[in-house]
């Protein structure tokens, strides 16, 4: 049976575990790992643009020995013509292995993976989910301070509309003893249904509105812009911008080995003079998140390699 | 007005005539406590438009409990019809189940783990909104807080969404 990556949810803790170790064995030895996926096609379908997670996923294939095909936005592809995601999946499968969708609307991937035949990774629907993201975030902190538990993370920014947040999230709950900070200006705190789901599970969080006042206690800071195309009111989106900008000042306050994480893109919410700091990671967690894509990619194609 | 006429059975059960102007039933289900005013959305959400079974809908009933209640006569075969969301409209209906002329069965309602093709999806960047083909579904989220969640895109659908199909 045929599997799919459409939340972070689809993989248990111990499968991660499993992928996470694949991950690590890739980048120790990438060269065994080289022509593993030889022979075989990914076709990349993003219906809304973004470069950074297409070539991602395009890079992790070909390091891999594979090839890709695909759409770079959804001018150039048959929705234009008014093509349903089933249809378009279905056509797909007959000519790829494995597809990478990411399409505007919540919940296309799974109408993608549903009517797809071959295995389909969602990179990204919507303001829904992003469990490529995810992925990379867990395995750059397991990677950075050796483990997923026993931590305090602390998400800044805007915790209300930032996916990857609610995403990470979601993921680190099922992990015993980590402490969560989110630190937010009050119109973008951290909806109430992750913190009511906090309160159920009985996991401990605190929230905050300066930054200054959470970053000493903090193993991981999980920066996030603040993203102007959620505003409807742009005088909202000008005011709130520039709450958050870490900078070295900042970091002083901060402890010698707390890494600082951002999904990236950056706007100014982190000060160019931060990125020469040793606890700056997000640059790493980019290279983190090709080795977890070819992980993903053996993973749901059953590749085995020993 | 309804009026009933009760008398015990041999199996134990009591023996409800429904007496309005409608006879009673003999192989079928009642639908009783209904709240008031939601016959006609049952009637619908059932499909019992489109039975070809005897189907009376008594609106408005004295009831001591509910003060006012509606009920639901069908003469069909119970196990032909899914009857897993009337719990999602009203938490108070019991099934009757009728057999002989008798009631066999008295079935409490309970939420039903998903909904399918009854309720809508109102975000609008929910892929259902954009492709009319796609099945409306929604999974039970919190039974405690009766939560239902869009299952494409996790939308919590709230009931004054008017989001009926």
């Amino acid at each position: 049976m045929k599997r799919d990556l459409i939340t972070p949810q689809d993989f248990t803790v111990e499968e991660l575990d499993h992928l996470f170790d694949l991950a690590d064995d890739i980048r120790e030895h990438p060269a065994k790992y080289a022509h593993a996926c030889e022979g075989k096609k990914m076709a990349t379908c993003f219906f809304e643009p973004s470069t950074r997670t297409r070539l991602s996923h395009e890079t992790a294939m070909l390091n891999l020995g594979g090839r890709t095909m695909g759409f770079p936005d959804a001018g150039v592809s048959s929705a234009t013509k008014g093509e349903t995601v089933a249809d378009t999946a279905r056509v797909i499968s007959c000519f790829a292995d494995i597809m990478v969708i990411r399409h505007p609307r919540e919940g296309a991937a799974m109408v993608a993976a549903q009517y797809a035949s071959i295995p389909v990774i969602n990179a990204g629907d919507g303001g829904h989910q992003h469990p490529t993201q995810t992925l990379t975030d867990l395995l750059t902190i397991r990677s950075l301070q050796g483990h997923l538990d026993h931590f305090t993370i602390g998400l800044c920014g805007d915790l209300k509309f930032g996916r990857t947040v609610h995403s990470l999230i979601n993921a680190l709950v099922r992990y015993p003893d980590v402490h969560f900070v989110f630190i937010s200006p009050p119109e973008l705190k951290v909806p109430d249904y992750i913190t009511d789901k906090l309160d159920e599970l009985g996991i401990p969080y605190e929230e905050h509105v300066r930054l200054e006042d959470a970053i000493s206690k903090l193993d991981i800071l999980y920066m996030t812009r603040i993203q102007k195309e959620r505003f409807f009111n742009e005088d909202d989106y000008v005011r709130l911008k520039n709450f958050y900008i870490l900078d070295a000042e900042k970091m002083k306050l901060a402890k010698k080995d707390c890494y600082v994480l951002h999904p990236l893109p950056r706007v100014n919410e982190i000060a160019a003079e931060v990125d020469s700091d040793p606890r700056a990671a997000y640059f790493r967690q980019v290279q983190y998140g090709v080795y977890v894509r070819m992980a993903l990619i053996l993973t749901l194609l059953n590749i085995h390699i020993d | 007005m309804k009026t009933a006429a009760f008398s015990a059975s041999a199996s134990g059960y009591r023996k409800e005539q429904y007496m309005l102007n409608v006879g009673k039933i003999e192989e079928g289900f009642v639908l009783d406590h209904i709240k008031a005013g939601n016959a006609m959305k049952i009637y619908h959400y059932l499909g019992l438009d489109k039975l070809d079974c005897t189907v009376a809908i008594i609106k408005n009933a004295r009831s001591n409990a509910m003060g006012k209640k509606d009920i639901l006569k069908v003469e069909c075969d119970i196990n032909t019809l899914n009857l897993d969301v009337l719990a999602f409209i009203d938490r108070s209906i019991t099934i009757n189940v009728i057999k002989s002329g008798q009631i066999v069965e008295k079935r409490k309602v309970s939420l039903p783990k998903e909904i399918r093709g009854i309720i809508r999806c109102q975000n609008p960047r929910c892929i259902t909104s954009v492709e009319p083909s796609l099945p409306h579904i929604f999974y039970l989220a919190d039974e405690k807080k009766e939560i239902y969640r869009c299952r494409y895109c996790d939308e919590r659908y709230e009931a004054n969404d008017s989001g009926e199909l």
